[in-house]
């Protein structure tokens, strides 16, 4: 038997893997008919549709997929997964290339959301709940000055109204949490 | 039907979304349903999670469904996000033995242990499904008669579907609730349209475009007040009007409350108790129609009373 030369896996292949992990139907089945596209209430905010995207990566253009800020623009409101005809759920195309483009630090700088998801990972990694003014060094300098003032202005106005805890919340056994974690994910360098 | 159920709130109901926790637990209780909140619980993973993670994010909600279990509890979220994190960690849980066996031995790190006998509703599926609009309507004292509601479903608790009967895209289970107290509920297109989740602090441009879509059907609609079911829902929708006015120069004024502070206001708990007076935008159509009815029924009372 002749041994085939190793190839790397394509770029489409590589997204794939991931989707099928994730549970849902590889890029191969896509037929670009758009639905999810039309479907995508965000879409007028992203550099380009689903449907473009997948396109994209199906042609292997790798660097102009990892430019793009469409899916960190995607807000994960399923209507795409809910409406397309081949059974692929684009959602969760999204959560892949999120991941992924982390995994390679790939992506464009300007974007909150890297930060806004390690910082809300680190923050349930340490306390075992959320804590949504622990969130706000990832995007709070971003509409400059007036921006920021404006920011912990309404932030005042929440704390006024009740509706924000100075303190963040801990669950009670922390120790055995962040055991149970680190059965799962190696923990180092999260928090 | 059931009695007790282990409650579980989740990190909004104890800040942002504290009128949520209020008006549940009240409205609950005046149902006759009993809740336990879930022992030391911990956060459900929310949207970010699998963005990271998928095995983690199942492992944050097996820990709070085994807990639940050893109580001997089915779960209720009143969060829309909690509920779909929570109902699809325990189908997955439940389809995969060598996936809750995985997770099982992380679990062990706190001496908890999950078999997959839990079950998971969202709040309206619970007050609607078990305790049952009779029921609801039984208990009805001031009918919120003509308050025009706009019924928002939002994302979570429809999509991603779980092909039950609570998830077909012309459900109309909360019309229904809104209809059984009283309210009006307006035909509201956009009632399962996204309101943006988290986009509001990751990209606040599309987030504001996307509150200010829903802001505007509601209004096209007709709506008086708009009605959720979700925390983060009513935070965006409710404490970002002031910022969408601001980007696009319009002018909304429209409250947006939790379907159980309609509820509350609609069996006749003080609206201190359903955590009203914590909003951004006030509820007063809400309030006046509650006091409205009130009045209507003290002076229908009155004579009675006066005349024995």
């Amino acid at each position: 038997m002749v041994a085939t030369a190793w190839t790397k896996p394509s770029f489409e292949q590589e997204i794939t893997n991931e989707m099928y992990l994730t549970g849902t139907r590889g890029l191969n089945c896509c037929i670009q008919c758009a639905t999810c596209t039309a479907a995508c209430p965000a879409v007028e905010y992203m550099d380009m549709g689903p449907r473009k995207l997948i396109g994209l990566i199906k042609a292997g253009l790798r660097d102009e997929v990892l430019e793009s800020n469409t899916f960190w623009v995607c807000a994960s409101c399923f209507a795409c997964s809910t409406h397309c005809p081949k059974g692929i759920k684009p959602s969760e195309l999204m959560y892949v290339l999120k991941r992924y483009s982390m995994w390679k630090n790939r992506f464009r700088k300007d974007l909150v959301g890297p930060d806004f998801s390690r910082l809300f990972v680190r923050t349930i990694a340490k306390t075992g709940k959320s804590y949504e003014p622990g969130y706000a060094p990832a995007f709070i300098f971003e509409g400059g000055l007036g921006g920021l003032l404006r920011e912990m202005q309404w932030g005042m106005k929440l704390l006024a109204k009740g509706r924000l805890a100075l303190i963040p919340a801990r669950i009670k056994r922390l120790k055995n949490f962040r055991q149970m974690l680190s059965r799962v994910i190696p923990l180092e360098g999260i928090a | 039907m059931k009695k007790r159920f282990a409650y579980y709130p989740g990190c909004s109901l104890e800040t942002t979304a504290a009128s949520y926790h209020v008006s549940a637990v009240e409205t609950a209780a005046a149902l006759g349903v009993e809740f336990v909140e879930v022992e030391d619980w911990n956060c459900c993973g929310a949207t970010s999670y699998s963005g990271i993670d998928d095995l983690l994010a199942h492992t944050l909600c097996a820990r709070n469904l085994a807990i639940a279990e050893r109580e001997g509890l089915d779960v209720v979220a009143p969060c829309s996000a909690c509920f779909k994190n929570l109902h699809s960690a325990n189908q997955h849980l439940k389809d995969e033995p060598d996936l809750a066996e995985h997770i099982n031995f992380a679990l062990e790190a706190d001496d908890l242990r999950y078999s997959g006998t839990g079950h998971v509703q969202h709040l309206i599926h619970l007050f609607v499904g078990e305790v049952g609009l009779d029921a609801i309507k039984a208990r009805v004292k001031h009918p919120l008669k003509g308050l025009k509601v706009a019924p928002y479903y939002g994302c979570m608790l429809v999509r991603p579907r779980r092909h039950d009967e609570w998830d077909k895209p012309d459900v109309r289970f909360f019309e229904d609730l809104l209809r059984a107290i009283g309210a009006d509920p307006v035909e509201f297109a956009f009632r399962m349209r996204c309101c943006g989740a988290s986009l509001v602090a990751t990209n606040r441009k599309a987030a504001l475009g996307l509150i200010r879509d829903i802001l505007h059907n509601a209004r096209q609609s007709g709506a008086e007040v708009i009605s959720t079911t979700c925390p983060l829902c009513q935070l965006n929708l409710e404490a970002y009007q002031d910022a969408v006015n601001r980007e696009f120069g319009t002018d909304y004024h429209i409250p947006v409350v939790y379907f159980t502070q309609l509820m509350g206001v609609a069996f006749g708990i003080s609206s201190k108790k359903l955590g009203f007076g914590g909003e951004f935008v006030p509820a007063t159509p809400v309030l006046a129609c509650a006091a409205r009815e009130a009045a209507a029924a003290k002076a229908s009372h009155g004579p009675k009373v006066t005349t024995k």
